[in-house]
């Protein structure tokens, strides 16, 4: 029995293999469909955009319609607006939040495992409840209406990049810092010139997930900025749509080209923003 | 062990190293205290008081009174997201490990299929809205036409109020691929020879999945769960976005607990009522994590 049983079972196998990659290949189009019609609209005319039943690619392709999309507004004010604070964002939660966990995983102080544990529980608050309260802080210095709201609190910490650094560091052997210790080097050095080069996966990590949030937060825009100047670009993509707007082929070009950095950035450097999943999940 | 001294005085090094890691660690202690105790202890107080950024005055448990026996729309704000969460939660995560599962056989073209499978979960922001809001549109968007095609009359998805949240969950299944690969990776490191022994004993596939790949996932479904329900019960910018003004409509469908917070305390001005309100689903979603975390030691799977 057991003999020809293998031989049925590899076929058994080949035919799995074939459903399963059928059913892979629908799931890939249905996942890329969206993405297709989102282009395809963008290149339709306005009228075109409304007919019933609905056309899959543009009688023709209007390449300009990217450009004019971008033109109804001032989406280049709002995205170098939006790349100013990706910019100081990213520096802020690369720098400082290296140091920080280089002082948990190879510094020895009192109070240390009490103060991590902090910074585990801290990661378990729903950020939304703690957002009046922040307000009324800003407002009372005064910050409401300017950057500062926004950029500020990536300069004092956030414990889900803390805890992936700090895992990170404590991947790399204490030799490396005893041996410069023992050279007279302190502690700032070592971590400038000792650790920073061994670290520089994780800092690109936690600069890809620090570009993705805040080039795609809405609510915070949304609650600090209320000058239209400052808006950032995903403030001004819903305040372009307001309220029965119906030009959906600008809608979707400018929606498509507002995506684009993050899909350039997730082509380039795949394996980081992989590795950036495991804290983008709870990362608000 | 014998209760030894430890602690004895500090060395002039470790008292420096010391001092060095404290002043390293000290912009977290100021965020910490500025925006997380601070803020936790006032808004706590604040929610005992008639507050509305500018006066205050006390009146006791006035606020708490209003959102559970007053305000009507409090009550179904908070049905909406239990709804939300309730479903969103298990179709999310089952829908991330049954694809994981599928992506981790050795298929021709592997590593692309991962590759699209992840890719709208990169695809966050306002854009990606108003892609479903197209898609989902109810006379000619891509949804209903292709139902049309097979026959069925799709509804009205985001202008009706019985389809507007499994619109916003048929969003998330399309952007899952971020659980999914949290699922992947720990799939990937599960020895091939215990699936091999499984089909020795005589382990059809079903079984397999059941009882071998889903007690070894359970501990990343444990964490997505607790991830989840602290993300779910958050719901804010969905509602805010597909109802347009933040109002919660069609016929406040969306208004989410949280989007009634926002618009009590920022257009409303009503920041003590608004901050009890907050209080009120911190409390609830701690103590959902805390029966998460008891029932997880029943069925989370640890080796060791």
């Amino acid at each position: 029995m057991s003999r020809i049983q293998k031989p049925h079972k590899y076929k058994k196998d080949r035919i799995f293999d074939t459903i399963l990659f059928v059913i892979l290949i629908l799931g890939a189009v249905i996942i890329l469909f969206p993405l297709l019609w989102m282009v395809m609209t963008a290149l339709k005319t306005t009228q075109e955009v409304a007919k019933y039943p609905p056309t899959l690619f543009p009688e023709e392709f209007h390449f300009e319609n990217f450009a004019v999309a971008w033109s109804k507004a001032p989406f280049t004010q709002y995205t170098l607006n939006t790349l100013f604070l990706v910019f100081v964002n990213m520096v802020g939660a690369v720098f400082v939040n290296s140091l920080i966990a280089y002082a948990f995983a190879k510094m020895k102080f009192p109070g240390r495992d009490f103060l991590f544990t902090i910074i585990l529980a801290t990661m378990m608050i729903p950020g939304f409840t703690m957002l009046i309260p922040q307000y009324v802080i800003f407002s009372k210095l005064h910050w409401v209406g300017t950057y500062l709201p926004l950029t500020v609190p990536a300069f004092l910490g956030n414990a889900f990049h803390i805890f992936m650094m700090r895992q990170f560091y404590r991947t790399i052997p204490s030799e490396l810092s005893e041996a410069a210790k023992i050279d007279g080097a302190g502690h700032f050095y070592i971590w400038l010139r000792v650790m920073m080069p061994l670290v520089k996966p994780i800092m690109a990590t936690i600069a890809l997930v620090t570009f993705k949030g805040v080039w795609s937060d809405f609510q915070g825009p949304l609650l600090y900025l209320s000058n239209k100047a400052k808006y950032t670009l995903q403030l001004g993509l819903n305040v372009f749509k307001g309220r029965g707007f119906t030009d959906w082929n600008y809608l979707m070009a400018v929606s498509f080209l507002s995506m684009i950095p993050i899909l350039v950035l997730f082509f380039c450097f795949q394996n980081y923003f992989i590795q950036g999943m495991n804290i983008s999940g709870a990362d608000k | 062990m014998s209760k030894r001294k430890v602690k004895t005085k500090m060395s002039p090094m470790q008292k420096k190293e010391a001092f060095m890691a404290y002043l390293f660690i000290s912009p977290w202690i100021v965020g910490v205290l500025v925006l997380l105790l601070g803020p936790m202890i006032f808004s706590f107080i604040t929610s005992f008081f008639d507050y509305n950024m500018i006066k205050m005055s006390f009146c006791v448990l006035d606020n708490y009174k209003r959102l559970f026996l007053v305000d009507t729309l409090a009550a179904r704000s908070f049905k909406n997201t239990l709804w939300y969460a309730c479903v969103n939660i298990p179709v999310v995560t089952v829908g991330g490990v049954i694809v994981a599962t599928l992506l981790n056989r050795a298929v021709w073209g592997m590593r692309t299929f991962r590759t699209i499978y992840y890719l709208p979960s990169i695809m966050v922001g306002v854009g990606t809205y108003f892609l479903w809001m197209l898609i989902l549109n109810p006379s000619n968007g891509l949804v209903n036409t292709i139902l049309g095609f097979i026959g069925i009359q799709g509804p009205a998805w985001l202008s009706d109020p019985n389809w507007t949240k499994p619109s916003i969950i048929i969003m998330n299944v399309w952007g899952l691929g971020g659980q999914m690969l949290l699922y992947l990776a720990r799939l990937q490191s599960i020895p091939q020879t215990y699936y091999e022994a499984a089909s020795i004993d005589g382990a059809g596939r079903l079984t397999q999945f059941f009882k071998l790949t889903v007690p070894m996932l359970s501990p990343i479904i444990f964490y997505n769960l607790t991830i989840g329900i602290i993300g779910a019960f958050q719901v804010f910018q969905e509602g805010y976005v597909f109802s347009g003004d933040g109002t919660g409509n069609p016929a406040g469908s969306l208004l989410f607990y949280n989007l009634h917070v926002w618009n009590n305390a920022f257009k409303q001005y009503k920041t003590g009522y608004a901050n009890a309100m907050s209080w009120c689903l911190f409390a609830f979603i701690m103590l959902l994590t805390l029966i998460n975390r008891k029932i997880s030691s029943k069925w989370v799977f640890e080796e060791e």
